[in-house]
């Protein structure tokens, strides 16, 4: 059996990994604000918003995947004056693929995110704010170090289920090698093909292995996260 | 000086409570569910009151009318909640320094002596919390972390210091190590404390000044020594735990029979050894339930203390224990009798008699104001 990866194989591992980082990265400041949100205000429609971000973790991922091929589309509601103004074209493109993975990774993210958010005891932010802190500070210096183990769940999770999207991304962005074949894509594709087994084997060890190691990483992260909350 | 005027509805009561307080500390008193927390909540800006007013050293936090609500990081009035709170994710050098971020840079001054060192190291050594310094908060007893707390709110230079309920999750030893250090913030810095509190034992040993809450209503306030002495509050404050408070210094020791010799205004109580140089100061309380009244100078009585007295005030009422108010020299003293002593005795105000204390009726309950040193003869005083 031979181990060395052919270029197609490597473009697909490179590209995964720049989807999944791009994925965690840009759908992490908008999931920390909706878990604030969702966690600490009241507000109307509330129920709606939580509604609407659990969405992609119970639809089938080709509808997620149509849904934004519709919006994102080159003619999409969204995506023609994304295109035409500020020149940010998802369709057919890697950033397409990205946008796929962080809308399917959003859910776990935030949910992540808002449980460690529900358990911090807001009487240590009270205790702050007589300690001079304002409503800023007390955030970045109570509230964030307490929920950073939630976030980085949160945030491995997202790369997770970046490496592993298959649906949605096929469906929105296509087939495209070299633009949006990412690891999934390209295992099934290998096995189309007479001959392919082996590359996809390859491949298949490749995500094993990502996939274990960012599971040992959470791991860590969550005996870390226990321990600090107990404050050894 | 703090002024507080608050109307504030809580589910089945209104708080409504007025009270200024000059300085020293200021306990808040009454039962649990009198209204007291919410009260300093509304001083550190954590609710805000239906209506009202607070004001400190003339500036205006709270005014509903004016509509002004300055916000709780704004106010610099520290805070000791019960449980602490320190931040489990900080150290306690960390957790103390927290607030000096925000302080303002001009730094708190004791009263007597220029500071010696640094403010830091100053609180730090006041507490005795120094070789806890690298720990973490979950490392800490409930003693060390209600220091902690202190001292963290103490570096906030925090223009009132409130207290609520500090020493409530701690046991009985773990309470006493700390009296001591509160003892000191009270004396030796300027900042006015406010302290929360449900039990006698703990505001007859602080407090200079006592608000007597019940059921959302200021029901007195004035001197310590004063409101525990009026029996009209006894429902109040506590039957079975009131007693009146006497000024005392120490004038001697009688090292044979291992006494001590306290000199009141009211006369000399002998009590069991204090290890107090002579002079020092001492708070004495004394329960209404180990005074005994006698008409005439008694003879062959095991009891060392007599002091003579007047009886001032006869609390009435139809159960089989009476409250009455002797006036000892200008101190006041509480006895707790039988209805049928007092009628059989034929006990009215203006009528001369002899209070009798029993020695070791002063356990640890009896003092406050033991300097830190004296501590612990003080529990051995209790065995005793």
């Amino acid at each position: 059996m031979n181990f060395t990866f052919s270029p197609e194989e490597l473009t697909a591992i490179e590209l995964s990994l720049r989807v999944g980082f791009w994925a965690m990265v840009t759908s992490l400041p908008v999931a920390l604000a909706v878990a604030m949100l969702l966690s600490r205000v009241e507000f109307w429609g509330r129920s709606v918003l939580d509604a609407v971000v659990y969405l992609p973790l119970v639809m089938p991922p080709v509808v997620t995947g149509y849904i934004l091929l519709i919006l994102f589309g080159r003619r999409g509601a969204l995506g023609e004056p994304l295109a035409d103004y500020l020149g940010i074209v998802f369709a057919f493109r890697w950033t397409g693929a990205a946008l796929a993975s962080a809308v399917m990774g959003f859910p776990l993210m935030v949910r992540s995110m808002r449980l460690s958010i529900d358990a911090v005891d807001r009487r240590l932010e009270d205790a702050a704010a007589t300690l001079g802190a304002n409503r800023v500070w007390v955030w970045l210096t109570v509230t964030l170090p307490l929920i950073l183990p939630g976030i980085a769940a949160g945030m491995i999770l997202s790369f997770a289920r970046a490496l592993g999207e298959f649906g949605a991304t096929i469906t929105f962005v296509s087939n495209i090698p070299g633009e949006t074949e990412t690891l999934p894509i390209a295992i099934y594709t290998f096995l189309q093909v007479p001959g392919g087994e082996l590359g996809a084997l390859r491949l298949t060890l490749v995500s094993v292995a990502i996939s274990v190691a960012a599971l040992f990483a959470s791991e860590a992260i969550a005996r870390r996260a226990t321990r600090r909350a107990a404050g050894l | 000086m703090l002024s507080v005027s608050i109307t504030h509805r809580l589910g089945a009561f209104t708080l409504d409570a007025e009270f200024e307080s000059e300085g020293g500390l200021t306990a808040l008193f009454g039962r649990s569910g009198a209204g007291k927390t919410s009260l300093v909540n509304a001083i550190a800006g954590l609710i805000r009151p239906d209506r009202g007013r607070i004001a400190i050293d003339g500036e205006v936090l709270t005014d509903t009318e004016a509509r002004r609500f300055v916000p709780a990081h704004r106010r610099r009035v520290g805070y000791v909640f019960q449980e602490g709170r320190l931040f489990p994710h900080l150290n306690v050098r960390q957790n103390l320094g927290y607030g000096r971020w925000f302080a303002p840079k001009s730094p708190l001054t004791p009263k007597s002596k220029p500071l010696g060192g640094s403010e830091f190291d100053h609180v730090v050594g006041l507490l005795g919390i120094d070789h806890l310094l690298a720990r973490r908060p979950a490392n800490l007893s409930g003693g060390e972390k209600q220091r902690v707390a202190i001292g963290r709110a103490l570096l906030a230079r925090p223009r009132v210091l409130v207290m609520d309920e500090p020493l409530a999750s701690l046991d009985d030893s773990r309470r006493h190590e700390i009296f001591p250090y509160i003892e000191r913030l009270r004396d030796e810095m300027r900042v006015p404390i406010i302290y929360v509190s449900h039990s006698i034992p703990e505001v007859a040993r602080l407090a200079t000044t006592l608000v007597v809450l019940s059921e959302g209503q200021v029901a007195a306030i004035g001197p310590t020594a004063e409101i525990m002495g009026r029996l009209d509050l006894f429902p109040l404050t506590g039957r079975a735990e009131a007693g009146a408070i006497l000024a005392t210094r120490v004038s001697g020791h009688d090292q044979h029979f291992g006494l001590t010799t306290l000199r009141a205004a009211a006369g000399d109580l002998r009590v069991p050894y204090l290890d107090l140089p002579v002079g020092a100061a001492l708070r004495v309380r004394i329960r209404a339930r180990d005074v005994m009244i006698a008409l005439h100078p008694p003879q062959g009585l095991s009891a060392l203390n007599v002091l003579p007295g007047t009886v001032a005030e006869v609390a009435q009422g139809d159960g089989p224990i009476v409250q009455m108010r002797l006036d000892c020299a200008g101190e006041a003293l509480i006895a707790r009798l039988t209805r049928r002593s007092v009628e059989t005795m034929g006990l009215i105000p203006g009528l001369k008699v002899h209070a009798v204390i029993k020695s070791i009726a002063f356990d640890h309950h009896a003092f406050a104001g033991v300097a830190p040193g004296a501590v612990s003869s003080d529990a051995e005083v209790a065995d005793g």
